[in-house]
């Protein structure tokens, strides 16, 4: 080999060990879970399903036991994780709630693998960082769909089942197009069918998915409701746009297969919800994809886009930043849980330590987000 | 279904292999500069998925 040659092949090297040595880092990013102490119990979940037991979607589900017997309400976080927002409202649950009266499961990574990679092509940041009271804490971006080191080949085209529905091919890895699962499924399949075990073994009376979506997307700021949530969802949408925010309500369509909406709902005796809150950092007319617009949600490219009559919900210089975001989903979620309980009070359900919207926006969501060097070991998680 | 999708992974990551000696190959083989650098720089993205780093 002539020198020239050996130059270029250690150039090479350095090049592929340092990105190589980057992507390896995200992907093993640990990501730390103060335990509330209304954590009375920590399962995986590979205890509802041996064929996700071990996997990378062996995820953890934290468990609050109230001191009253009621209802159980399980919340789901990081079905998309390049919605942050949402996986971090249950992170400050996870950290935080604790219930009075009846049971709360959270999840905070439903599609852990999700969290391991960011869009190919997107140049999306691979984690960002949160200001918390006592320092920061770090969590992976993630993607909508499960990493391709994970599950591969896509089909050319994704056939639901078992509804035989046709999807977009690449939706084979979605969590949020693969419900209810199957047993010998694909790896996102099998993932959800382990939490239609879980929710049916737990006995879940109410199920929420929370998420975030694109100012340019019409399922925004809203709450997807299957049929028979459809009566606490509207409550839920006057009461919040009357007293914290303005949230609207949405019917699940009964011929779209796949949503948690939708076959959390027809395939167990749950109540199904789905949370939307504005992320203009999905936007595609987004400007630069970077940190700072992940967390602020400013974007002059998206305001514009506002101008032009092209959204479905309000922007302007203050952008969406994520104490919004997120405030929206936990001020929904209680408010969720009050209505709950009076449309069900054989079946109640009181949670608290859970900040309000007004709260979120006044103290920053890292105030609910605890230290681990301060917390007891055995309180501490990696997600 | 999912058995298909393991042997149809198995001959990618082999098919992945055979093109990062192909490339090697033709790196060793080649006499031009310009070349050299383009087999690299197209090496990196193969080797990344090879070692499942990305």
């Amino acid at each position: 080999m002539t020198g020239r040659k050996f130059v270029f092949a250690a150039c090479g090297l350095l090049l592929f060990a340092s990105s190589g040595w980057s992507f390896y880092q995200s992907r093993n990013l640990e990501e730390q879970v103060v335990l509330s102490p209304g954590v009375t119990e920590v399962k995986r979940l590979g205890d509802y399903f041996d064929g996700i037991r071990g996997t990378v979607n062996d995820c953890y589900v934290y468990i609050m036991e109230g001191e009253e017997p009621g209802g159980t309400v399980f919340v789901m976080g990081g079905t998309h994780p390049e919605e942050p927002a949402a996986r971090l409202a249950a992170w400050l649950l996870a950290e935080n709630a604790e219930m009075d009266v009846g049971r709360m499961i959270v999840v905070l990574s439903s599609n852990r693998s999700a969290s391991t990679a960011t869009r190919i092509g997107g140049a999306y940041p691979p984690d960002f960082t949160i200001a918390t009271d006592w320092g920061e804490r770090t969590f992976r971006l993630g993607d909508r769909w499960a990493n391709p080191l994970d599950q591969w080949p896509d089909p050319e085209v994704y056939i639901h089942y078992p509804s035989r529905q046709y999807l977009a091919y690449v939706d084979i890895r979605n969590l949020n197009r693969t419900w209810p699962g199957r047993p010998d499924g694909s790896l996102t399949e099998r993932t959800t069918h382990a939490f239609m075990e879980l929710i049916r073994q737990e006995e879940v009376d109410l199920f929420i998915d929370l998420h975030e979506a694109e100012l340019q997307y019409p399922v925004i700021s809203t709450i997807v409701a299957h049929d028979t949530g459809e009566e606490l969802a509207a409550f839920t949408s006057m009461m919040l746009s009357d007293m914290e925010f303005n949230i609207g309500m949405e019917y699940s369509p009964p011929t779209l297969h796949g949503l948690s909406h939708r076959e959390v709902g027809d395939h167990s005796d749950a109540v199904s919800l789905l949370f939307e809150a504005p992320e203009p950092f999905l936007d595609a007319t987004r400007g630069k994809t970077t940190r700072e617009q992940l967390l602020t949600g400013k974007d002059e490219f998206v305001v514009k886009a506002g101008e032009a009559g092209l959204l479905y919900e309000e922007i302007d210089e203050s952008g969406w930043p994520m104490d919004k975001r997120v405030g929206r989903h936990t001020s929904t979620v209680l408010m969720t849980l009050e209505l709950w309980t009076e449309l069900n009070p054989d079946r109640p359900m009181r949670a608290r330590g859970i900040p309000l919207y007004g709260e979120v926006l006044e103290m920053g969501l890292g105030h609910w987000l605890h230290d681990p060097a301060a917390a007891p070991p055995d309180r501490v998680v990696i997600e | 279904m999912t058995f298909l999708q393991s042997v149809v992974s198995v001959l990618y990551y082999l098919l992945v292999a055979y093109v990062v000696v192909l490339l090697v190959w033709n790196f060793r083989r080649s006499r031009k500069w310009d070349e050299e650098v383009l087999y690299i720089i197209v090496l990196i993205p193969f080797l990344l998925r090879l070692f499942r780093l990305k």
